[in-house]
């Protein structure tokens, strides 16, 4: 599915907080239909460069370009329905809501009407239809009317896939989808995400299960220090000296 | 037993009071993290507003207090509306100039209206019904506290049911667990914040028309007193849960009412003990949430 039109594109991200360097020079093309991994370690920048992306830090530097646009400027709402998605590192979840309802209000978000003050939502409706569908799609249809906050792990982050599914995106951002997940769950989280990227979705993804990543990706990019080290295939990066010594120490 | 029945009952009039200025802060509080000191000003507005329309179309009867109610409902939405939409927006996430705006806002209202009306409290008429009382299990309450408790019942009554059943309830809902996720989803959440003011605005204004009934008067500083209160509920019912709003306002009026005539007047005392005591035992109120 991958073609040559970059989904999305960053030109020189920089961010200056105070006097420290959190982000620098940060350019990267990803063509519309690929899967690109984000790995490095702690405190590298990873999270921040979503936060970039998604319009939750504006940067003191270069441009951020969805789908051809400039949403440099644009708040973290209208690059939503600009078809960007995003996951949070902690929970993207609303915890006391059911688990239907957290994905109704993807549906309503996409759908239109999200805030309209009359429409009372109701069994048949669209938006409803919708959600159901989504959570059929991530096998968690018989848990619809639990509470979010009682789900297991591994239940949470599908019930996150399926509100990124009823929200459709272009392009999606997900910041480590496996954290915290019990190693028994990764092989059927690994399974919906390859569906969320099924039908062309352009996915970004940050993450430290190293298995997940090369198992999943096209490209991967290595950040380390705010700063972008490379952006090749999975064995390339890995076979990267750089990429070695930033990780393991200079001892490699 | 009667004295009982009437102190309950009482307590529950003013607990009425008390929810519909607390269950905005709490709203407002819950969805957008901002404390409203300004919360009080509505009423007042609103109450001097609802009675100058009520006793020219009416004065002292049903027809008049209803008219008086209708405007202070509007009058309350429509300036804590502005209120948002001039100078909170512009001051998310600055606590500290958010305070400073709405104290520096409540006190310039106080003497804006003490300018208009006067510093003195001018006295209302009612209907001739609610000045009566009514007996029960050998109590005498005046009939206002029925009042009052039924238009509490029906303002609760109305914000579940929106929350709850329609759309925009759902995304202030929301907003109010994860406001982030809310943007994320593509939801331009600042909009409910205006809403939610407006909403937080009337049942405030229509507080300010009831506590006319309530003390027989309108003054410049009748919100004050029961802001203060308000604060106190919410804080003790845990900031930004509705329910816990309501089941506060019940238990300090009512415990307030008991030490006033069973602890010499310490009503006041007693409330703010109660406010140490949650704060100590359990900070985050009776059913807010963990912060």
């Amino acid at each position: 599915m991958t073609s040559d039109h970059a989904m999305l594109a960053l030109e020189g991200i920089g961010l200056r907080i105070g006097g420290a360097r959190i982000l620098e020079g940060v350019s990267l093309e990803v063509p519309a239909g690929q899967m690109l991994g984000v790995i490095g370690p702690n405190g590298a920048g990873k999270t921040t460069l979503f936060n970039v992306v998604s319009g939750v830090v504006r940067p003191t530097a270069g441009r951020v370009v969805l789908d051809g646009v400039d949403v440099t400027r644009e708040p973290v709402h209208r690059r939503a329905t600009a078809g960007l998605g995003r996951t949070f590192q902690t929970s993207s979840l609303f915890p006391e809501l059911s688990v239907l309802e957290n994905v109704r209000l993807a549906a309503q978000a996409r759908l239109g009407g999200a805030t309209s003050l009359v429409r009372i939502p109701r069994a048949g409706d669209a938006a409803t239809t919708r959600a159901l569908d989504c959570l059929e799609e991530v096998g968690l249809a018989h848990r619809a009317d639990a509470e979010a906050s009682g789900l297991a792990h591994g239940e949470k982050r599908k019930v996150e896939i399926a509100m990124l599914l009823a929200q459709d995106p272009k392009a999606i951002l997900l910041d480590e989808p496996m954290a915290g997940v019990a190693s028994g769950d990764v092989p059927a989280i690994t399974e919906v995400i390859r569906r969320l990227h099924r039908g062309g979705r352009t996915v970004l993804m940050v993450e430290h299960h190293m298995e997940v990543v090369l198992g999943l990706v096209d490209r991967v990019a290595v950040m380390h220090h705010g700063e972008l080290l490379a952006v090749d295939t999975p064995e390339a990066v890995m076979a990267n000296p750089t990429v070695q010594s930033a990780y393991l120490g200079e001892a490699m | 037993m009667s004295t009982v029945v009437l102190l309950v009952i009482t307590g529950l009039g003013l607990g009425a009071l008390y929810f519909l200025v607390a269950s905005g802060l709490s709203l407002i509080y819950g969805l957008m993290g901002v404390l409203n000191f300004a919360h009080g000003a509505f009423l007042t507005i609103s109450a001097f507003l609802g009675w100058e329309a009520g006793r020219r179309v009416s004065d002292g009867t049903w027809w008049g207090l209803a008219v008086s109610a209708l405007v202070g409902m509007a009058v309350g939405a429509l300036v804590a509306a502005l209120t948002e939409y001039f100078l909170i927006r512009r001051l998310y996430e600055r606590h500290i100039e958010q305070a400073l705006v709405t104290v520096g806002l409540s006190l310039a209202a106080v003497a804006l209206f003490e300018g208009i009306w006067g510093t003195d409290p001018i006295y209302t008429a009612k209907p001739e019904w609610l000045t009566e009382t009514t007996e029960i299990l050998g109590a005498r309450i005046p009939n206002d506290r029925f009042l009052l408790i039924a238009c509490a019942l029906v303002v609760l009554g109305g914000i579940v049911l929106f929350l709850h059943r329609t759309r925009y309830g759902l995304i202030i809902r929301a907003g109010v667990e994860n406001r982030q996720m809310v943007s994320a989803l593509g939801i331009d959440v600042r909009r409910s914040f205006t809403l939610v003011f407006a909403i937080g605005g009337a049942a405030a204004g229509l507080g300010g028309v009831l506590a006319s009934v309530y003390y027989g008067y309108v003054s410049a500083h009748l919100g004050s007193v029961l802001l203060i209160f308000a604060f106190i509920v919410t804080v003790i019912g845990g900031l930004g849960s509705l329910t816990g709003a309501a089941v506060a306002s019940v238990l300090v009026a009512v415990l307030q009412q008991f030490a006033n005539f069973y602890l010499g007047g310490t009503g006041d005392l007693v409330v703010v003990v109660a406010l140490a005591v949650v704060l100590l035992i359990r900070p985050r109120g009776l059913m807010g949430k963990v912060a």
